[in-house]
């Protein structure tokens, strides 16, 4: 379905109605999954740029950038915003909201003055938590650890909580849309076993948004009302007990975790069989790792505080149980590997971004092994060795499948191709950048350099410098695609309904799509992931 | 089997995305569950720091739950349970067509969450008068006094006192939040809005409204009867 | 220029090598399981690029295949998580007779005090060889005692007692920094650990002040809070003999058996209400904010070092010996 008019446009949910109002006010998922990419965007460039402020101090074993009050404050707001104001939303709020009902054949998800609310909180949520960096900011760290987020910090850990126990609504109300939707809305034919393995791990996310999020709700409640009320919940000169909010506390942001990885799983399972042209290998397989790793992911939290005061028997038993949970995203990486094996590959920019996900993924799951072993946890927890596991699943794992199905899906949402020697490029320096950045940590962690340290001793200057070195490069990589994006949408080559000649039922209309997305509600006979029928694109498209 | 959503006809209040009034009520209930599940996690973060501090702080529990108006709370459970029969009665109501019947359940719900929201406000200031409130005022010599047969240690009384607060204060939150809900739900009906066909804003907020009711079931013993055998 | 840019922590004590072995093995684990996937997926995106006469092969999956890299996974699993569990039970069980040093830690400093009465403030001296049991609270907020070189870390919590031990093996001077973000000198708080040989440790100690010992100063404060009224030791008082009552278990009114360690010593002295010993009244009263951290652990000592009443009550803590390890 070409769409070179040059007079007469067709109509999509992009031209169907200008103006603010149409979009402030629009109940049209895509158009929200639009907003959302528009506010998180703003919130990764924020978040980011703390990151670059960290980076630069620790470039020097000195504090000598900013002081440290405030050097406590970036890395607070780094990890507070890149959390809930970028990771946890991203994937859902904009490839979720964008494709959830498409791939099901809904004409929108099923509580669509819900989602755009749930944008609204987000908004509002951020604008508080603007605020409190604007006029002060927070040195609590994200972890807001008690007692020194309720009695000692004087920064303003009242509105940082507010402001993410508003968000964490936004987080809820999407899953609970996503959840109805995929039971209840699924076109005629569409079994549970015919979904794209994208709705499976959305589903399963969002059962982790509906179960978790309210934990961490009232735990920042609490410590909100303990602050603001001087109640004793936490206050160990009244008999509080300072590991009661690290229970409740991880409970959720263990969970949350794999809220952040498991959309870009699904992701990743999109785009190897497309552009290894071959179903994917072992789908129940993943499909059940998905719920698998939504249900443990629940029951690991203490691995969290293996040093934190707990019995020596509870920390085992959550040690053992790290280790099972560790199991299904070993099934989902051997998968997607073998899905590659006697395909037919294609080495478009979505592409490149899916494999660097399972090789860095696979780093960083692996670390998880050595943070999970009771034995070296002790050394290496609250080190950088922590900082540097994270940064690989959550930067080198679920940053990279973000962009890798923002490129993927950008010719279904906007119409247009980026360019894709720009997109090659920028992959590249992501995964170079990223990996300079945040490899030399693992070794100062097993060095022994702490975390949330302003000023070190001088033996670790020179792997701090591997790594800022790495973070500008990093920052070339992010910026890149902001900019062709943004220039695509005007200039960029006007894409087919399927450029790719991928399976799925959104990519059976057009580019961009209807405001109701079908002309017609589709009716599916056909298992997923289906290319022993579709034929692969003629032309590999370049911008 | 499914026609083009074009030439669908509308029901009343069937939404755009939704193909018949079924599936809509399917997902509409399902959504109320599954938000009331986030519920129950929300106050289950409490319930388990109330658990944990009760095994420790026992003693303390005890005293303060027995400085609580047995009256008082008695009562507020018998009013939210009266409301939770008028607001099912209500939704029989709005299943049959009958729009007095429901808006005379409805009304009544409304006062009876009003009142419990009343009562609930005398009890905290009972509590402000007693010097109960954790804090800079608290003052926990009064039980002490009342019960030398427990051994009290004022530190932790506080504890006991917050979840209190934190516990009651989240619930009558819920309830304000409940008193909206029904207030425009009692307007639409007034309106007559709603059929035996589509009623369904009555069930889910019936359901939630069920929902605060059983909290407060179990808020009621853990707060207010934890010990109240007579002391030597 | 490696003396600037060390790429492995020294390694100082019994347990590290222990930590370093498992650690080691994980490298190797994960490297080889790296260098496993990043190779598959280059040869196959190679081998099967796409080109003419090319086309995949459909294959829907192998459940054998699945079951294999399910439980060969899991196996290796539990076996390094059984690896860990044993390093982690040995650094989590101090041995019997360690050398005792109490800590307290503050925004943002680190107070150590030997038994012998030695005070330190973010050093600590330790002889080479001998076993080091650290008891630790905060004054504030959670920090964190973290030895990279002995492979060691526990945080110190306000309102109770933390333990951790070590048996440094080189003597030298080791980096102690704090591991819990604690506030605005968190980065700050750090200190070091100097390891001497034992008749350098023996100078180092009777260098020291004359403050007389942590458990002399106990019985001293023992006296001046008026404790020996009710808690006496010659004949039965309001309050149950304190004499060998350590590490002992404990009968309590309301049933339960409770181990007389040292959080058991510190909440008795702080909120004596929260657990009354079977047959006394709940009357003694509370002495919070009336000690200190430091007499809280002189007081502590003291009464650690309390033998069962067969004679009289030593004042001095009885001699030590500590058993090889293996």
């Amino acid at each position: 379905m070409a769409t070179t008019a040059i007079t007469a446009e067709r109509e999509h949910y992009l031209n169907t109605d200008y103006g603010i109002r149409s979009w402030l006010l629009t109940t049209d998922h895509k158009r929200i999954a639009l907003l959302y990419l528009v506010t998180i965007t703003l919130f990764f460039f924020i978040g980011g740029f703390f990151a670059l402020l960290i980076r630069l101090e620790l470039l020097t074993p000195a504090g000598d950038l900013v002081q440290a009050d405030t050097y406590n404050k970036l890395f607070t707001m780094h990890g507070q915003v890149m959390i809930f104001f970028f990771l946890i939303p991203s994937i859902p709020a904009v490839l979720g909201n964008f494709l959830i009902p498409m791939m099901v054949g809904a004409k929108d998800l099923a509580f669509p003055r819900i989602n755009l609310l749930s944008w609204y909180l987000l908004v509002v949520a951020g604008i508080l938590m603007l605020h409190c960096i604007i006029t002060g900011g927070v040195d609590s760290g994200w972890t807001f650890y008690t007692p020194f987020s309720t009695a000692f910090s004087n920064t303003k850990v009242i509105e940082a909580g507010v402001a993410i126990f508003i968000a964490g609504f936004s987080s809820i109300l999407t899953g609970l849309n996503f959840v109805v939707t995929i039971h209840r809305m699924r076109a005629p034919g569409l079994t549970w076993s015919r979904l794209p393995l994208f709705v499976w791990a959305h589903y399963a996310t969002s059962i982790i948004q509906l179960l978790g999020t309210p934990v961490l709700a009232i735990t920042l409640l609490l410590v909100v009302f303990e602050r603001a009320f001087n109640l004793g919940i936490f206050d160990p000169t009244r008999g509080g007990d300072p590991l009661l909010f690290q229970h409740l506390f991880w409970f959720y942001s263990h969970p949350a975790v794999y809220i952040m990885i498991l959309p870009s799983m699904g992701v990743v399972a999109e785009i190897i069989p497309c552009f290894s042209r071959k179903r994917i290998f072992g789908y129940s397989a993943v499909a059940m790792s998905s719920i698998a790793i939504a249900v443990f992911g629940f029951l690991v939290w203490a691995h969290h505080m293996f040093v934190a005061g707990i019995s020596l028997y509870s920390a085992m038993i959550f040690s053992i149980l790290s280790y099972l949970v560790a199991v299904p995203s070993a099934i989902k990486v051997f998968n997607w590997t073998a899905t590659m094996y006697k395909g037919s590959i294609h080495f478009n920019t979505p592409m490149l971004y899916a494999m660097g996900f399972i090789g860095l993924f696979t780093m960083g799951g692996l670390t998880g092994l050595f943070l999970a072993a009771l034995g070296i946890d002790v050394h290496v927890t609250d080190t950088y060795f922590v900082i540097a596991h994270f940064h690989y699943i959550m930067v080198g794992g679920a940053v990279m499948g973000y962009l890798g199905g923002l490129h993927f899906w950008w010719p279904k949402i906007s119409g247009r191709m980026y360019p894709e020697w720009l997109g090659k490029f920028a992959a590249l320096t992501v995964f170079l950048g990223f990996n300079l950045t945040f490899f030399p940590q693992f070794i100062l962690g097993y060095l022994g350099m702490p975390r949330r340290y302003w000023q070190y001793p001088a033996e670790f200057q020179v792997l701090n410098v591997f790594s800022t070195a790495g973070s500008t490069i990093l920052a070339v990589g992010y910026v890149l695609p902001m900019i062709y994006f943004l220039w695509s949408m005007r200039y960029g080559k006007v894409a087919d309904a399927n450029p790719w000649g991928a399976a799925g039922l959104e990519w059976k209309t057009s580019s961009p799509p209807p405001t109701s997305n079908f002309e017609e509600v589709p009716e599916v006979t056909w298992e997923a992931y289906n290319y022993d029928e579709i034929p692969a694109p003629e032309e590999v498209p370049v911008g | 089997m499914a026609d083009s959503p074009l030439t669908i006809e509308h029901e009343e209040g069937l939404q755009h995305q939704f193909v018949d009034v079924e599936q809509q009520r399917n997902a509409v209930s399902l959504g109320m569950w599954l938000f009331l599940a986030t519920e129950i996690m929300f106050f289950g973060g409490m319930f388990c720091a109330y658990l944990v501090y009760r095994y420790w702080y026992y003693n303390e529990f005890a005293a303060g739950s027995r400085s609580l108006d047995l009256t008082w709370g008695t009562l507020n459970t018998a009013v939210l349970i009266c409301s939770s029969l008028t607001v099912a009665l209500g939704v029989r109501a709005a299943q049959l067509g009958k729009r007095k019947l429901l808006i005379v359940l409805l009304v009544l719900t409304l006062l009876f969450g009003l009142t419990f929201l009343g009562i609930k406000g005398i009890e905290w200031y009972a509590k402000y008068t007693e010097h109960h409130i954790p804090g800079a005022s608290f003052d926990a010599s009064d039980l002490i006094k009342d019960y030398p047969q427990i051994p009290i240690d004022p530190a932790h009384e506080q504890i006991y006192f917050s979840l209190y607060f934190a516990m009651t204060g989240l619930h009558a939150l819920h309830m304000i939040i409940g008193v909206g809900i029904f207030s425009f739900i009692l307007f639409y009906a007034w309106k007559g809005r709603y059929t035996p066909a589509y009623h369904t804003p009555v069930e889910i907020s019936g359901l939630y409204w069920h929902f605060v009711d059983i909290v407060w079931i179990y808020l009621f013993p853990l707060l207010y009867l934890i010990d109240r055998r007579p002391l030597r | 220029m490696f003396d600037n840019f060390p790429l492995w922590p020294a390694r100082a004590s019994t347990g590290a090598g222990n930590v370093d072995a498992l650690f080691i093995f994980l490298v190797l684990l994960a490297g080889f399981m790296s260098l496993a996937i990043f190779t598959m997926i280059v040869v196959f995106a190679l081998k099967y690029r796409n080109r003419p006469g090319h086309g995949a092969q459909q294959i829907e999956g192998s459940v054998p295949l699945e079951v294999t890299w399910s439980a060969v996974p899991l196996a290796i699993f539990m076996v390094i998580f059984g690896w860990g569990a044993v390093i982690y039970f040995q650094e989590r069980t101090p041995p019997r007779g360690a050398d005792e040093i109490y800590v307290v830690a503050k925004q943002w400093m680190w107070k150590l005090e030997h038994e012998q009465g030695q005070r330190e403030i973010n050093e600590l001296h330790v002889p080479v060889g001998r076993d080091v049991k650290l008891i630790m609270t905060s004054q504030d907020v959670i920090h964190s005692f973290y030895v990279p070189a002995f492979r060691i870390k526990q945080d110190v919590l306000p309102g109770r007692y933390t333990t951790a031990w070590f048996r440094a093996t080189k003597p030298g001077v080791y980096h102690l920094f704090c591991a819990e973000y604690c506030g605005t000198a968190h980065s700050g708080m750090i200190g070091q650990i100097v390891v001497l040989e034992p008749a350098l440790y023996q100078a180092w100690l009777s260098g020291g002040t004359t403050s007389g010992s942590l458990a002399a100063n106990g019985e001293t404060i023992f006296q001046q809070l008026g404790c020996p009224t009710c808690h006496r030791f010659d004949i039965q008082g309001r309050g149950p003999n304190l004499q060998g009552i350590f590490d002992r278990p404990v009968l309590l009114e309301d049933g339960r058996t409770v181990v007389a360690d040292e959080n058991y010593i510190r909440e008795s002295i702080l909120s004596p209400s929260a657990k009354i010993v079977n047959g006394f009244k709940p009357i003694m009263p509370t002495f919070q904010g009336l000690v200190s951290e430091e007499q809280l652990a002189a007081l502590v000592a003291y009464i650690k070092s309390l033998t069962p009443p067969s004679g009289t009550a030593k004042l001095a803590p009885p001699a030590k010996s500590q058993e090889p390890r293996e």
